[in-house]
């Protein structure tokens, strides 16, 4: 491959990055938006925020890009570019995927807790902020950071309607050169480096959030703590289920 | 915004085409993903890391990259090594190659979830290795895996229309085609838009209720 090839797969992963930037962010929003509504007192927006997820999750992200680029247009007289008009699509798709993550670890948290905010007479508002969120937010991280990468996956998709991301630089190359195998798997290579790269930053915030309030990451206890547990394991072993804990 | 009903009408013929693609694709790239995922797990499982170690990897590496990619991959490379399939048999093999990348991990959490008790069951029965995986472990880990394999299966669903950039008629393949040939772009997308969410969404339930059922 030629320097000038390559220059047009660098321009391909610009633009790649900045469209995963973009629509990260507005999923992001989303989720929460989406997410908080449905744990909502009143019952009509618990159902529109549940009629939004069951809608964008239940067709196809492609589709959902083919709508924004050529139903928007003619039907409500938006042209729009396409970086936006990918991050559009993409953001609301995986923003409704997202919510249903931010809506199962916002249940997860201990009923004591919102009790507790209760009883100290925080306003709902306060009690979402100060105590709920706090303790919901490392959870979803892992979730979150599988989401990430589908939407990372997702982001491919809009080569199709011809906007110049890292898929589309591999076909220029492959019409250039008239041969696929290296292109390809350069390319598959790129994707895998940026997705290990993303799990890594992912790992990271994890373990600063639950640090944050007093947890450790999945699957990484230290060995005192090991040897704790299984000190209390075999302690405990004699008297069973029964016993007195 | 204008809808006309007879661009609807005249679409219908060739959504039906396009469903029964989609349903074809769809129904194939399972049983491959599902097969395969089992073979996966199972590799997962033997005792050398000269068998785990590349296993892991390659799956890991399907997973992490994008399906459409894979797809231009099996549709333009393979044919380079003298290799062709017709365009719906690559789709669905790049289906079910990425997707059994997922199932793999459900079938592991299934085989994981078997209690201890049960594998020591086999050990003190005698059971050769062959049938404690027949008889006792993979007949409880399966039914567990049920509902989440069923949930891969409505993701594949939604991962179909991709199908159509390697040139397969599936629904948005048919709907492209007809909105280029009379230039009416808004009806056909809806169409199909509204067609996946009438099968994902009662499947979606469905794998719910089974979820109550099976997994206990």
């Amino acid at each position: 491959m030629t320097s000038g090839l390559w220059e047009l797969v660098l321009k391909g992963i610009w633009v790649t990055v900045q469209l995963l930037f973009l629509s990260a962010l507005l999923a992001g929003a989303v989720s929460f938006v989406v997410g908080i509504a449905r744990t909502h007192r009143l019952w009509i927006v618990r159902f529109l925020a549940g009629f939004y997820t069951e809608v964008f999750r239940g067709t196809s992200a492609l589709i959902m890009i083919f709508w924004v680029y050529f139903v928007l247009p003619p039907a409500f007289g938006w042209q729009l570019v396409p970086m936006w008009a990918g991050t559009l699509a993409l953001g609301l798709t995986y923003g409704a995927y997202g919510s249903e993550v931010v809506r199962g670890a916002l249940n997860a948290v201990d009923p004591a807790q919102r009790e507790g905010g209760i009883a100290l007479s925080f306003t709902p508002w306060q009690r979402m902020r100060l105590i709920l969120l706090p303790q919901a937010v490392p959870e979803m991280i892992p979730s979150f950071s599988n989401l990430l990468i589908e939407l990372l996956k997702g982001t491919a998709l809009v080569s199709v309607m011809g906007m110049g991301d890292l898929a589309f630089s591999a076909n220029l190359v492959r019409l250039a050169l008239q041969q696929s195998a290296e292109i390809y798997t350069y390319v598959l290579l790129i994707y895998f480096v940026i997705a290990f790269l993303l799990t890594r930053v992912m790992r990271g915030l994890e373990k600063r959030l639950k640090a944050g309030v007093g947890k450790r990451p999945e699957g990484d206890r230290s060995k005192l703590a090991l040897r704790r547990e299984m000190a209390d394991a075999s302690a405990g072993g004699g008297t069973g289920v029964g016993g007195i804990r | 915004m204008k809808w006309d009903w007879s661009a609807v009408g005249d679409f219908m013929p060739h959504f039906w085409d396009g469903l029964l693609v989609t349903l074809q694709a769809l129904v194939l790239g399972s049983v491959i993903s599902f097969a395969l995922g089992l073979v996966w797990a199972l590799l997962m499982r033997v005792p050398t890391r000269w068998v785990r170690w590349p296993v892991g990897v390659v799956t890991e590496f399907i997973r992490n990259t994008p399906l459409l990619v894979q797809l231009f991959f099996l549709f333009y490379v393979l044919p380079e090594w003298n290799i062709t399939f017709s365009a719906l048999t690559t789709g669905v093999v790049a289906i079910g190659l990425h997707y059994s990348t997922y199932t793999m991990q459900v079938y592991r959490a299934g085989i994981e979830g078997v209690p201890p008790g049960q594998w020591e069951a086999a050990t003190a029965l005698n059971l050769p290795l062959r049938r404690t995986w027949t008889a006792v472990i993979l007949p409880q880990a399966i039914r567990r895996v049920v509902p989440a394999l069923g949930n891969y299966v409505i993701s594949m669903l939604k991962d179909t229309p991709l199908l159509m950039v390697i040139t397969v008629l599936e629904m948005l393949g048919e709907a492209r085609l007809y909105s280029q040939q009379h230039f009416q772009f808004t009806e056909p997308l809806t169409v199909i838009g509204v067609a996946f969410i009438l099968i994902s969404y009662p499947a979606s339930l469905l794998m719910r209720a089974l979820e109550r059922r099976l997994v206990r």
